[in-house]
């Protein structure tokens, strides 16, 4: 039908809202989860890595979409892992060029882009059996349901980690003494330093899959 | 002696999943029975045992600036390691072709438990992950390269053994449903990573 191949069509549209929380790639599909965990200790690099991810994500979808019926089965993962390895080392060398200190702090999971599972993931379950226009919408939807749950955890950890977010400190200024911080140190909050740490990661998404799952639940597994 | 502290730092102190977070896309997926996560955990310590030094060398000799020195004194000034990520990576790829085919040929059942997930190991990150740090890290020669890599392996053998052992020990549990699965999982792995993070101040 002639409706189904609109470009907004409704079953295109449900393509980019589905991965948004339905199916988001991270939560309830269970890909991409490295990243998610390890660089969301501040808001900056967490946002750059899903611009980055969703890039590589958009353009290997179209070009394997593009090239689906030309590729031998055989040699289908290492065809997907040249093209995805050859997007990462662009934008990685775009990032050591326009954004040089995020890209040191991200250090070796720009590389890891490439073994990111979402990519992968939509390649094989998506882009090999599909047009180009849907596979470029399906790598925005599940591009931008990475993009949120990884703004969600960097957003508490960098909060309550160490009272900034994107570096500029919301919580007030904590001084040598509480007399001399403003803010909310100077009524005695402390930062939790815990949070920057690596297994607070683990239990702020074990909480958000439990919030998700409290009010959708359909994604209860048994 | 440095191997040995290399080797107990790489397992416990930057364990692959509790340190890094690599590779948990098939640590949560394979974890629910003891045997088929021994059964990646040991092709995982195979495939890094071999990758990592044979990247190292390769990073060496071929990738890093100055590394073609040994070819001709003009090729000194080369940088080709902007090709390390697909270097690796071909070399990861074929490593784990020839780890599916002997698991195929000698150990069938396995094969068949695995499924999807041996291939898989190709794009685990943990894998790669190994490559790329010990490129950051600069090993003075390939015994250090191939004990990091033999240790991180062993390192993510714990892990995946350890949270396998825990789910099936829970799945009779009285867990709250929407956090059954992949919530509690999580929240376990953090807890273990917290107890991991008690052999950060050990010196050897």
């Amino acid at each position: 039908m002639s409706e189904d191949n609109a470009l907004f069509s409704k079953k295109n549209i449900k393509l980019v809202t589905d991965p948004l929380n339905d199916n988001n790639p991270i939560t309830v599909q269970v890909l991409g989860i490295c990243s998610a965990l390890a660089i969301t200790v501040q808001l900056k690099p967490a946002i750059v890595m899903a611009i980055a991810v969703m890039a590589v994500l958009i353009f290997s979808n179209l070009i394997i979409s593009l090239l689906r019926n030309l590729i031998p089965n055989r040699i289908r993962i290492i065809v997907q892992l040249l093209v995805v390895a050859a997007l990462v080392i662009i934008v990685d060398q775009i990032l050591k060029a326009y954004a040089f200190d995020v890209s040191k702090q991200l250090s070796v999971f720009v590389g890891l882009i490439i073994t990111n599972c979402i990519i992968m993931g939509r390649l094989e379950a998506f882009a090999l059996g599909n047009k180009p226009w849907a596979s470029v919408l399906d790598a925005f939807g599940n591009g931008g349901g990475y993009a949120i749950i990884l703004v969600i955890v960097a957003f508490f950890r960098e909060l309550l980690g160490s009272g900034k977010l994107f570096g500029y400190e919301i919580l007030g200024h904590k001084a040598t003494s509480i007399a001399e911080s403003t803010g909310l140190y100077h009524y005695g909050y402390q930062n939790n330093g815990f949070m920057l740490l690596s297994p607070m990661a683990l239990i702020v998404l074990g909480i958000v899959i439990w919030l998700q799952r409290s009010k959708n639940k359909k994604l209860i597994e048994n | 002696m440095d191997y040995i502290n290399l080797f107990v730092k790489s397992i416990f102190i930057d364990n692959m999943v509790f340190a890094y977070f690599l590779g948990m896309c098939s640590y949560l997926a394979v974890s629910k029975k003891v045997k088929t996560a021994v059964g990646l955990g040991a092709a995982v310590i195979f495939v890094m045992l071999i990758t990592v030094p044979a990247n190292y060398l390769l990073d060496n000799y071929l990738l890093k600036p100055g590394a073609l020195a040994w070819l001709s004194p003009e090729l000194a000034d080369t940088d080709l390691s902007f090709l390390s990520f697909i270097m690796f990576i071909a070399v990861i790829a074929s490593m784990v072709q020839l780890v599916e085919m002997v698991v195929e040929r000698f150990a069938p059942s396995l094969y068949n438990a695995l499924g999807i997930f041996l291939p898989l190991i190709a794009v685990n990150c943990a894998i790669l992950g190994g490559s790329l740090f010990m490129q950051q890290k600069d090993f003075a020669n390939v015994g250090e390269s191939a004990v990091y890599g033999l240790g991180s392996g062993i390192g993510w053998f714990l892990a995946i053994v350890a949270i396998a052992a825990i789910r099936e020990r829970i799945t009779y549990s009285n867990i709250p449903k929407p956090l059954r699965g992949i919530g509690i999982t999580f929240i376990i792995t953090g807890l273990m990573a917290i107890g991991f993070m008690s052999f950060s101040g050990i010196e050897l």
